[in-house]
């Protein structure tokens, strides 16, 4: 049964096959409206979360389906005690799919082992979370028409973002990418990051400290936000948080179409004046996420069908 | 030191110096009744310094754990007294509930029943991650 638990488990192919569905449904959203007449969407949400299972629900009710599940572990039998594996054969009874958010890593996995239907990491502690890095590609797609020769900047927390990992992997399979690597010292991107995906994918990379002096080469920036918890001390962190605000002063020598992303929630690393910005697109990010996970759930339902 | 040739068993040689005991444990050779030898910091020409584990029975190893230790380490198997084979061994692919995840984050922390699957994934650098959260195993 074909689940989607890792970005890398889709091949560039599907994942350019999923964006021109997903281009379509935005086009002729009334085609779609029945394709999943009868089917059940089961989300497993282990730990709470708005935009993601909101946006799965979303997803399955404008193809025309149904959503069961829970939004909380103590709603659920796994406040009984359990198993992930035995969850996840209780809701193969049930549902047609199954989107699971689980605050331990690698819990989804184990459902996929054990389930009878598709199952959708939703989400996996700091793990993974691939719809994520669905919606991310869509959006890179939408604003600058394909993934060819962009230059594309990673600004924050660079080395505990599962976010940044996991597009840093998807991207990496395109041709002529350029990676800017954003961030203090000690939330740097972690070594096998640049050993296992970057080197041998031939990808040039730049690390720097500096927002303000490689603006002028991106084409899209993806914004994390820097965790005081990160932080050793917090001489460091104040010292260092507002290098890493996005305000509309650190964009006045930006490209005029730069694409900026953030996967939100958005404390203060993106300041609100930039809302306003043509260039902003991280609520367009949170729309296409949607879509995405249509373009998804269709998928794995006909591979399941099948 | 004199320590007893063996009759009928395995010799584990040229272990990297200081992983015997590391060996020992993972081996859970300490569930064995009979005669286990180790001897730590033995003169090698080739190694400088090395560990040999001697164990005077049939019992069968995990040739796995052995390579995931110490893929250097090369395993004489003795009859009556007598080297009939000696057997150099690779890092294995996949390591079946032979160390746990560390990492308090991963699934096999809370669930009991799930296999702990470390897979090889940099040979050169020697690294093994969990199956399940991809954290990297401590060797």
């Amino acid at each position: 049964m074909r689940s989607l638990i890792d970005i890398i488990d889709l091949t560039p192919q599907e994942i350019d096959e999923m964006i021109s569905v997903a281009c379509d449904i935005i086009d002729n959203p009334q085609k779609y409206a029945e394709s999943c007449k009868g089917k059940k969407l089961a989300t497993l949400f282990f730990e709470p979360s708005t935009r993601t299972r909101l946006s799965f629900e979303a997803a399955m009710y404008e193809l025309g389906g149904n959503v069961i599940g829970f939004s909380e572990a103590n709603s659920s039998s796994a406040a009984k005690g359990e198993s992930v594996a035995d969850t996840a054969k209780t809701i193969s009874c049930y549902a047609d799919i199954i989107a699971m958010r689980h605050p331990k890593e690698g819990a989804p996995y184990v459902a996929s082992r054990n389930a009878t239907i598709p199952v959708i990491n939703a989400g996996d502690g700091g793990h993974n979370h691939p719809t994520q890095t669905l919606a991310d590609l869509l959006t890179i797609y939408r604003e600058k028409g394909g993934f060819d020769n962009l230059t594309v900047g990673f600004c924050g927390d660079l080395k505990f973002g599962r976010t940044v990992h996991s597009l840093i992997n998807a991207l990496s399979r395109y041709t002529g990418i350029t990676v800017v690597l954003i961030s203090p010292e000690e939330l740097k991107v972690p070594s096998y990051i640049k050993k296992n995906v970057l080197v041998p994918n031939n990808i040039p990379y730049i690390q720097t400290t500096k927002l303000e002096e490689v603006m002028p080469q991106l084409d899209v920036l993806y914004m994390t936000r820097v965790q005081r918890e990160r932080f050793f001390n917090e001489e460091d962190y104040l010292r260092l948080k507002d290098s890493y605000i996005l305000d509309p002063q650190k964009l006045t020598n930006a490209k005029e179409d730069l694409c900026i992303m953030h996967p939100l929630p958005r404390v203060n690393e993106i300041s609100v004046a930039v809302d306003d910005d043509p260039r902003a697109c991280y609520f367009k990010q949170v729309l296409n996420g949607k879509y995405m996970r249509m373009a998804l759930i269709l998928k794995l339902l006909e591979e399941a069908g099948k | 030191m004199k320590v007893d040739a063996i009759q009928n068993g395995i010799v584990i040689d040229h272990i990297t110096a200081g992983l015997a005991f590391r060996l020992y444990n993972l081996l859970e050779l300490d569930k064995l009744d009979c005669p286990v030898a180790i001897i730590k910091n033995v003169n090698s020409a080739k190694m400088g310094k090395k560990d040999i584990i001697k164990i005077d029975s049939e019992h069968p190893i995990d040739f796995n754990v052995v390579g995931f230790v110490d893929p250097k380490a090369t395993i004489n198997v003795i009859k009556d007294g007598v080297l009939k084979e000696k057997l150099s061994i690779d890092m294995p692919l996949k390591l079946k509930n032979v160390i746990k995840c560390k990492n308090p984050r991963c699934i096999t922390s809370v669930e009991q029943e799930i296999e702990h699957v470390f897979l090889l994934t940099d040979k050169e650098e020697k690294v093994y991650r969990c199956l399940y959260c991809e954290t990297k195993a401590d060797i």
